[in-house]
């Protein structure tokens, strides 16, 4: 132990809140956030945001089992390998009670993979891969976030209102991409079996051809398109798609398309009209959503991206199972996250037995442009439990609970 | 047949940007020899460069104004880049300098998101140019006609210029041979910077001129990268008209490819660079690569012996000092040098066709991810005991080597390594589309070590036991006349060949069983981390193998070893900064230009300078 303890307080210049194994009376619970902050800058930064303000309240108020709540913040350059050592450095050096973080889903899969062989606690926050508490659902991993299959059935539910029946879809070529287009079609299908699907794109991700992408969906003349890219490739697809005029006349869905990271980004070109998942933080009114969004924006002077939100909730959450727990002992805080319920700024939310599944839902409307920047309109928020599939089905696709 | 014709234009606008990035790395590699990984930089540099330009300058001259400028301002970045960085590292041995570009992508990656910040921008419209035209009936966005239009200007521009120039000229024999041409007192010094500034206009004036089709964002750098390669390949290293048909091949067959194949988007024009390189392997419009021009810049190298007493002795004692780390280091110091060993063997097999046969793949994690997909696929489908599924990886990653081998054999150079770099593509692809089997990238998960292993330090002992006994391997079978032979290979086939080694069976051979050491510390990898995803078979993987095989010494026996431990123990230190990659760029950077022989190599030169035989070599 001493060459350890050498070896950490040569390293304290590297802050990294090394404790020897020894000091267990440490003055402060810490939790292990792994993301990826230079990859994914321009996500995770509003994530660790809300993070950070949620920890200021929580610790102004007493922090949580009277110990103040810390988190330790590592990159892992977005890579599985590098995230699972970096999970074993944070539990087995730093002391960190449980682990949370991760927006790209294999890298999720990775930590809950090993998080369920090292019997550590893992809080999926933002990674949407449906298997994660499905197909690969393990009893030591919970996920916060509404799912893909949940948010590509909101909108299916949408679609089946109208009279489309031909539908194009474009999604970036790989898992999330293929998840959302399955479960979106599926979800549909159940609704209105007579739709067809004409043609399928699958742009590689970030490097979209928009052009050809838009006269071949302009090819199959669909009624309707079903959108799933994001980030540069969405703001591609918009302008080659406007440009041309793919989507006069078509009723388009977007998934993920009204969340501030993909929308801001757009201005004045944003598409009108699409019916999408998102977060209009800019018109929320009622109180709990308010509050935090008038906290973030006296924090940050900036408003709340959808990572910030979730940033927020994932310490909401990991707060209310260590108070739930009364310790901070593993096994003591699964049992917690089980059925655990937390009062969030949409409300609130639960983290279901069966699944591990939280009942986050998502905010469902229309784009449109306000003062030359793309805003929600005629949105509602729906409950995240209304759209997962019956515990029967669920029982079948999550091998785990049987 | 209005379709048709605008998918065509479709086809041609997309080429407009990848020709003009795609020919600046042509011509900085036709006569500095220097393969620029930083291109994509200078392309994001342009973009954003420009982004900013526009919102100051208004209207349409404005706008062409802030393209031209952007692309002179990333010129001017490249010329800095070239004599702070490059200049000092001329004389280092073949293909050092790209050491050197992968510390400046890191410094620029991190300057970008410190001046432009995170978010992704949409580029602003070209004013006058928002609209289409319909052609045939089919609409098309004037930009793309404006783009199609100025394409071939810039092209006739540049071939005025190396064609009817004197500057051009100079250029063109340097690109056939430089000495030849510093012998006739032409400044060398001063056409390299030339052509740099060049090629970093180009680049700059690429992303600046795709703004209004999309924008800028920090992962752009990377993702041009792979293009421009095979574009430049196909084309032919050097050739400009080549890198202007290649880049239109490429854009037009993806254009129809997203329409008739909407799912080849991740693979097809990997798919055309190994159709293209297997019928004319140096591109359409290359030349056979001049005999002599590699492995002769820099001191020659000396020939490699056993290790002394001494050194065997020392690595012996560091490996003794590695068996006891469980006694006096943490979990977590066990789980780091598990994971130090394991990327140094995968370097090490890398290495060993690379520095011993003068191989140079850029295509070699295929074999690290393809080990661990082995397993990782006998784990998950047939319930393949742990131990069985270890021994089966490195003989699945040979046989992969085998194939992928005999493929190549034919190339040499650069096109050697374009070839496997598309083959490993292709394994990626494979793996990545083909989600029902392979898991996609949600990859497999869930394949950890048999009980008797399972735990930090018996897993510890077991990557001692094969990374440490693969890389005494590697390094034996370096000193058997397997390897003396593979070494005659390199240096002279055409002499080896006339004492009877048939070199390109020897060096099919050493390709296979490196690939099979590569696949080994895969299945090390995938038992140690419990999961494998398409990311150990990215390009990313390969380069940061062949970045410390150079860092380390490309001419040492112990280079990649010590390179790697050196990389991986810095790297895991250092990201917990936040601006890690711009600390991490400059001191790569540093290390090249005060140590052009790479670690192992400076070192040793120092101690025998002061009177020690040899350096501290093997010590990880």
């Amino acid at each position: 132990m001493k060459i350890q303890k050498i070896i950490a307080s040569a390293l304290t210049v590297a802050a990294i809140g090394v404790t020897s194994i020894t000091a267990n009376a440490a003055d402060t619970i810490k939790i292990g956030e792994i993301n990826h902050y230079k990859r994914m800058a321009a996500f995770a930064g509003p994530y660790k945001n809300g993070i950070e303000l949620a920890l200021g309240q929580i610790n102004d108020a007493g922090g949580v089992l009277g110990k103040p709540l810390e988190f330790i913040y590592r990159d892992d350059q977005g890579k599985p390998g590098e995230a699972i050592k970096i999970a074993g450095e944070l539990m087995t050096r730093d002391n960190t009670v449980m682990l949370t973080g991760t927006i790209l889903s294999h890298v999720g899969l990775a930590i809950s993979s090993y998080a369920a062989e090292k019997k550590y606690l893992y809080l999926a926050s933002e990674p949407l891969a449906d298997s994660l508490v499905w197909a690969k659902g393990n009893d030591y991993t919970f996920r916060l976030r509404a799912s893909t299959y949940m948010q590509a059935a909101m909108l299916a539910e949408e679609a089946a209102k109208t009279d489309a029946k031909t539908y194009a879809t474009i999604a970036p070529n790989y898992a999330y991409g293929k998840d959302a287009v399955a479960a979106f079609k599926d979800a549909l299908l159940k609704l209105k079996p007579e739709v067809t699907f004409v043609t399928e794109q699958w742009p590689a991700l970030f490097k979209i051809d928009a052009g050809a992408e838009a006269q071949a969906i302009e090819r199959a003349k669909p009624d309707a398109i079903y959108n799933v890219t994001f980030g540069g490739d969405l703001a591609k697809f918009v302008r080659e798609g406007t440009t041309r005029g793919l989507f006069d006349g078509r009723n388009v869905y977007g998934l993920l398309t009204g969340e501030p990271e993909y929308l801001e980004p757009l201005k004045d070109e944003a598409p009108e009209g699409w019916i999408v998942t998102g977060y209009p933080w800019y018109d929320l009114t009622d109180k709990s959503n308010k509050e935090f969004v008038d906290a973030y924006q006296a924090e940050f002077n900036e408003g709340p991206k959808i990572g910030s939100l979730v940033g927020y909730m994932t310490a909401q959450s990991i707060a209310a199972a260590l108070e739930k727990a009364g310790s901070t002992d593993t096994d003591a805080l699964v049992a917690a996250f089980k059925g655990l319920a937390v009062d969030t700024p949409v409300g609130q939310i639960m983290f279901r037995e069966q699944d591990h599944q939280s009942t986050m839902g998502a905010f469902v409307g229309k784009t449109a442009l306000k003062d030359g920047a793309g805003v929600m309109v005629d949105w509602v928020y729906k409950d995240g439990a209304d759209y997962l599939p019956s515990d029967e089905e669920v029982m079948k696709l999550r091998p785990a609970s049987q | 047949m209005g379709l048709f014709v605008a998918q065509l234009l479709t086809g041609l606008a997309n080429a407009a940007t990848l020709f003009l990035v795609a020919s600046g790395l042509s011509l900085i590699f036709g006569v500095t020899r220097i393969v620029n990984f930083a291109h994509g930089s200078f392309y994001m540099l342009g973009a954003f460069i420009g982004y900013s330009l526009m919102q100051v300058l208004p209207g349409m001259f404005g706008f062409w104004v802030s393209v031209l400028l952007a692309g002179l301002a990333v010129g001017v970045i490249g010329v800095i880049v070239e004599i702070l960085v490059l200049r000092p590292v001329y004389k280092a041995p073949e293909l050092f300098q790209l050491v050197a570009t992968f510390g400046v992508i890191l410094v620029i990656q991190d300057l970008a998101l410190l001046t432009w910040g995170a978010d992704d921008v949409l580029g602003p419209r070209a004013p006058g140019l928002k609209g289409i035209v319909r052609v045939l009936g089919e609409p098309v966005p004037k930009y793309d006609l404006a783009l199609i239009a100025i394409t071939p200007f810039i092209l006739f521009g540049l071939w005025y210029l190396i064609a009817k120039t004197r500057l051009g000229i100079l250029v063109r024999a340097a690109t056939q041979d430089r000495e030849m041409v510093g012998a006739l007192g032409v400044n060398q010094a001063w056409l390299f910077t030339g052509v740099f500034f060049l090629g970093a206009t180009l680049a700059g004036l690429g992303g600046a001129i795709q703004l209004p089709k999309g924008g800028a964002d920090l992962l752009m750098d990377f993702n041009i990268l792979a293009a421009i390669f095979v574009v430049v390949v196909i084309g032919g290293m050097g050739s400009l008209p080549g890198a202007y048909v290649a880049a239109a091949l490429i854009s037009i067959l993806n254009v129809f490819g997203v329409t008739y194949l909407p799912q080849s988007t991740l693979v097809l024009m990997f798919v055309v660079m190994a159709v293209v390189l297997m019928i004319k392997p140096y591109g359409l419009f290359g030349r056979e690569e001049v005999a002599g021009e590699h492995g002769q810049v820099g001191e020659p190298e000396r020939p490699i012996k056993p290790a002394g007493i001494a050194v065997r002795l020392l690595v012996a004692f560091g490996i003794f000092l590695l068996a006891l780390l469980p006694w006096f280091g943490s979990d977590f110091a066990q789980v780091l040098t598990a994971d130090v060993i394991i990327f140094c063997l995968f370097a090490a097999s890398l290495h060993f066709i690379l520095g011993l046969g003068g191989l140079v793949s850029f295509g070699h994690a295929a074999f690290f991810g393809g080990g661990a997909y082995v397993a990782a696929l006998l784990v998950s489908y047939l319930q393949t005991p742990m131990e069985v599924a270890f021994l089966l990886a490195p003989i699945g990653a040979g046989f992969a080597a085998f194939i992928i081998g005999w493929l190549c054999m034919r190339l040499t150079g650069v096109y050697f390594a374009m070839l496997t770099l598309a083959f490993a593509q292709l394994i990626w692809s494979l793996v990545y589309q083909w989600g029902e089997f392979t898991g996609g990238d949600d990859g497999l998960v869930d394949i950890w070590p048999a009980a008797w292993l399972n735990g930090t330090t018996p897993y510890y002992y077991f990557t001692l036991f094969f990374g440490i006994g693969g890389i005494l391997i590697l390094r034996h079978v370096a000193h058997s006349p397997f390897g003396y032979a593979l070494r005659a290979s390199r240096d002279s086939a055409r002499q080896a060949e006339a004492t009877g080694i048939n070199t390109k069976r020897i060096q099919w051979a050493a390709f296979t069983f490196a690939g099979a050491l590569a696949g080994l510390s895969g299945a090390l990898f995938v038992f140690s981390k419990g999961s494998v995803f398409p990311t150990e078979l990215e390009i990313g993987r390969s380069f940061d193998a062949l970045i410390v095989i150079f860092l380390g010494g490309v001419k040492t026996l112990s280079g990649a070893v010590v390179g790697g431990a050196s990389l991986e123990y810095a790297k895991d230190f250092l990201t917990r900064f936040e601006y890690w990659r711009l600390t991490l760029g400059l001191i790569i950077i540093f290390v090249v230009i005060v140590a052009p022989e790479g670690i192992s190599g400076t070192m040793r030169k120092m101690a025998e300078r002061v009177g020690i035989i040899r350096g501290r070599e093997g010590d990880s």
